[in-house]
């Protein structure tokens, strides 16, 4: 654990894993350029969006909220909604990150969805060096999709059509079903959190659900009988 | 305009927010079991709820569409054992070819 090379190596490793997601990511990001650029945006603020934002979900919701007539407000409100799953997931990882406040900030801006996914050992552990290295094709892809979007706002990147939005839940679905083997009381939260997403999904804002859904894990708090 | 701008930046800071405040407050701080405990569960939760929603969620409405037998073909993959590239790929090749002729 202690030379640089290794933890280069586990880096690379980490954006290697991220190159199918950092595919779809790159089909999203031209979704989210024309979008955008069909709604008047121009070609400078959505790529400073995808820039300084870097987050599919929220840059679509505010996509939607002003596309709709709505205010800048509705806006920031539907995107921390949809984005508050990060603050969990922070949470999660926060005992592998490094260095002080502001260092452990700045790392923390690498969790999005696919790389705390991967980065995930299971039974509570990250691995810190691949979520970085995954986040970084991911970024990249990310805004480079935004650019040719917007650049060639005809051309409509269609995600949907070659079926590369199931990619995300079929992946989540994979490292579920190896934490499922942990036993049965993760099997018990898994079946807590599935229930209460399910309810809530007609109920309230997107991005609320799999909030709620973290309420599953307090059956941490029961102890275990072994 | 403005309004645009309002809210890329507002949307931006929150962002960042968000995923800075879990890792400055629990970070580097030895916590009592009960938390790990806790902390432990947040993935299989999150990732739970993460397949329920982006796979029957649909702008607030439950829905039984194409991606559900995609993930459904996915998760048979992965029982039978199937590598996770090879589910994943399944999964979506299976949308695509619903979504192209139904």
């Amino acid at each position: 654990m202690s030379v640089g090379k290794k933890y280069g190596g586990v880096y690379l490793a980490g954006a290697r894993a991220a190159l199918p997601f950092a595919l779809a990511t790159f089909v999203l990001g031209i979704s989210f350029g024309v979008l955008a650029r069909s709604l008047g945006w121009g070609i400078v603020a959505p790529i400073v969006f995808s820039v300084i934002a870097f987050s599919g979900s929220a840059q679509f919701a505010v996509v939607a909220v002003l596309g709709a007539g709505g205010g800048a407000l509705a806006a920031i409100v539907a995107a921390i909604l949809l984005n508050s799953r990060f603050l969990p997931m922070g949470v999660a990882v926060a005992p592998f990150l490094k260095g002080g406040p502001l260092r452990r900030a700045l790392e923390g801006q690498a969790v999005v969805d696919a790389s705390w996914a991967l980065a995930s050992r299971g039974g509570g552990r990250f691995d810190r060096e691949f979520m970085i290295g995954a986040t970084l094709p991911q970024v990249a892809a990310w805004i480079s999709g935004t650019v040719i979007g917007v650049l060639s706002s005809d051309v409509v990147g269609n995600v949907e059509r070659l079926g590369l939005d199931v990619i995300f839940p079929a992946f989540f679905m994979a490292l579920l079903v190896d934490e499922l083997r942990d036993g049965w009381r993760t099997i018990a939260v898994a079946l807590i959190a599935a229930v209460l997403s399910l309810v809530l999904v007609p109920w309230v804002p997107p991005g609320v659900p799999v909030i709620a859904a973290c309420a599953a894990a307090l059956l941490g708090l029961k102890r275990r009988s072994s | 305009m403005t309004t645009l701008w309002v809210a890329i930046l507002g949307v931006a800071l929150a962002s960042a927010a968000i995923k800075a405040l879990g890792p400055v407050l629990v970070g580097g701080k030895e916590l009592p079991p009960s938390a790990d405990a806790v902390i432990a569960l947040l993935a299989p939760a999150l990732l739970t709820a993460l397949v329920v929603s982006e796979t029957f969620g649909d702008d607030g409405h439950l829905v039984l569409d194409a991606r559900a037998v995609g993930v459904g073909v996915a998760a048979l993959a992965l029982a039978l054992r199937a590598p996770v590239l090879l589910a994943v790929a399944l999964a979506a090749l299976t949308t695509a070819l619903l979504r192209a002729f139904i």
